[in-house]
């Protein structure tokens, strides 16, 4: 039996590297011993993925993308279709916790210098697929084609109205008709379903063979490939499998426990995950009172409201703003000019400075929630600022930063 | 076919040219695409004017109407609401109209063709939210001064009872009249222009 299973494996591998990319990617592939919780973000990001696209497809099977059924197609899935309503919270809960895991994943980026050289690439792809999961975020929530899901599309696309000169006919493009309508939500749906999870695949295989191909950083932010042992394998490395997919399993474990009580007892997480306007057929002749996006998008929508609209460019001010406020973290791995990579060994001034800008997208997230005061507004203004300063003062502070003494190996209690 | 020497320059001539070649060829290849995503005949189609039927329309009424998708109001303006309309001018960003967000005939103190009946797509020109009608005076959340208009939720943007935006709020702009002729006194035609002013 066994001599017979090795023979399929040689027959395999003589035309595909089966077992080469075991190796390369699990069994041979050695990550840092000394990860820690924050390690695990990465891996539940890819579990979430599957997730999504295994209960998106089996939602597909019954929903209608029609302007006219949209909305009561969705409602036969979570009252007619057996266990509709499982794949429907499953989906929409999974919508809320891939941005969970992404930010964290992302502020884990951050506090270990994980976008440094030679990881910059590795920085691009990830973002690059964050926003492609902003765009996949934004068509799927236009499908249940309830209020929210309406106004909300209305609000965001006029956005591109905005744009000089050629804004109009942008938005006319997008929407493929005078407003949202059923040619939008139809063009969204095809976003939404193939193309987009397409693009996010391919980024997420080209964001893990980067890694693998550089190695993986760690919280002491040291290569681990300069010290190897006589077999030519870093001495503090230890094979991803079985090590780390065993540890993920642990954190796949607790993961699941805290996803699967929102899906159970609080799907709509009081209005944070779906909002209880979406409960509503869409209306293009009524708007609810208070149009909010998502809160994985609020951080944004609160400094798109900030912005005052200028002279010349209108309201495209504020676009403009909320657009760089992504784009700027493209070019983080150069903002930052600090040789140290961890937090662990870096100065107090980028301790604090990280800090602030945590506080700071909490803060903005909760302002983009709230109804448009004047206090509030001022408050997004203030801390508009504070966001963009945290890149600022970060290319001011890594040039001569002076903190600990960086260890010669990584750090293992 | 024996390697005899390659020549380097015709290869990359070769090379630069295919790609040209090939490249013009998919970005022509990608408008069909790219312009199939523009309205159909069909939503054209549904742009098409609507009629509306003003005579039951009372003062300080509105009545809404759907033309393009968009939701027209049409309003009619009593006495004091046309005073109104010179007490709160200067605390408005455009008075004037000047701005081309109504049609020629509609460029005027009242901006409509006929001063009492105020003909507005009903969209916020901020971000398209659809603000509400608050004809009453001075209620508590506007504060004193409100002479009666509109008011978008989502932002906070504030117009007057002619659409006119007031200054400072998000709302770069007076809200869109759109090309509109009276078929008779009480029929109005909303989508096409009126050949008089």
């Amino acid at each position: 039996m066994g001599s017979r299973m090795n023979n399929l494996v040689t027959w395999i591998d003589a035309r595909f590297p089966m077992t080469k990319m075991w190796e390369e990617h699990l069994s041979k592939y050695y990550a840092p011993k000394n990860f820690n919780f924050w390690y695990f973000f990465g891996s539940l990001a890819l579990l979430v993925l599957v997730l999504q696209i295994v209960t998106g497809i089996f939602l597909a099977m019954h929903y209608k993308p029609d302007g006219e059924r949209a909305f009561a197609s969705v409602e036969y899935i979570m009252r007619d279709v057996p266990w509709g309503w499982l794949m429907r919270y499953l989906h929409s809960t999974g919508s809320s916790m891939f941005f969970v895991v992404v930010y964290l994943h992302m502020l884990r980026g951050l506090m270990y210098g994980s976008y440094k050289n030679p990881r910059e690439l590795i920085w691009l792809f990830g973002m690059i697929i964050y926003v492609c999961l902003m765009a996949a975020a934004f068509t799927g929530y236009l499908l249940p084609w309830g209020q929210m899901s309406y106004w909300g599309a209305q609000v965001i696309i006029n956005l591109f109205d905005t744009v000089p000169i050629i804004g109009p006919d942008l938005s006319l493009w997008i929407r493929g008709d005078y407003v949202v309508a059923d040619a939008t939500l139809n063009r969204f749906y095809a976003l939404h379903v193939a193309a987009l999870p397409l693009v996010l695949l391919g980024l997420v295989v080209m964001h893990i063979l980067a890694l693998h191909e550089v190695g993986s950083n760690n919280p002491d932010g040291i290569e681990i490939k300069q010290h190897k042992g006589a077999d030519g394998t870093p001495l503090d490395g230890i094979p991803f499998h079985p090590y780390y997919t065993v540890k993920d399993i642990v954190g796949v474990g607790v993961f699941m426990i805290i996803f699967m009580a929102i899906v159970f007892y609080a799907p709509e997480l009081g209005g944070l995950f779906l909002e209880h306007d979406n409960f509503t057929p869409a209306n293009p002749l009524v708007t609810p009172e208070h149009i909010k996006p998502v809160w994985y998008f609020t951080p944004y929508y609160a400094i798109l409201r900030a912005i005052p609209p200028l002279p010349l460019v209108d309201q495209f001010s504020g676009v403009f703003v909320m657009g760089a406020a992504i784009v700027v973290l493209f070019f983080l791995p150069w903002i930052d000019r600090s040789e140290v990579k961890s937090i662990r060994y870096r100065g107090t001034a980028f301790k604090l400075n990280l800090a602030m800008f945590a506080i700071t997208f909490v803060v903005l997230a909760y302002l983009g929630m709230s109804p448009a005061e004047p206090v509030l507004v001022l408050l997004a203004q203030i801390f508009t600022v504070l966001y963009f300063l945290f890149f600022v003062l970060l290319y001011l502070i890594s040039k001569s930063e002076t903190g600990v003494q960086v260890p010669d190996r990584v750090t293992w209690q | 076919m024996a390697e005899q020497g390659a020549d380097p320059t015709r290869r990359r001539f070769l090379t630069a040219t295919a790609s040209a070649v090939g490249g013009a060829g998919v970005a022509v290849g990608a408008i069909p695409f790219i312009l199939s995503m523009q309205p159909s005949a069909r939503a054209q189609a549904a742009g098409a004017p609507v009629e509306a039927d003003i005579s039951k329309l009372e003062d300080g009424q509105l009545l809404i109407f759907e033309w393009r998708g968009q939701p027209v109001w049409i309003v009619r303006r009593g006495s004091e609401s046309l005073a109104s309309l010179r007490a709160v001018e200067e605390k408005l960003a455009d008075p004037e109209s000047e701005r081309q967000q109504q049609p020629d005939y509609a460029r005027n103190d009242h901006r409509s063709i006929n001063p009492e009946v105020m003909v507005l797509v009903g969209i916020c020109t901020h971000l398209g939210c659809s603000p509400k009608y608050r004809p009453e005076l001075a209620p508590a959340d506007l504060g004193a001064d409100w002479q009666g208009g509109f008011f978008c939720p989502c932002h906070g943007s504030k117009f007057d009872l002619a659409g006119r935006v007031y200054a400072g709020v998000p709302a770069p702009t007076n809200l869109v009249v759109p090309p509109h002729k009276y078929l008779s006194d009480t029929r109005i035609l909303i989508g096409v222009d009126g050949e008089t002013a």
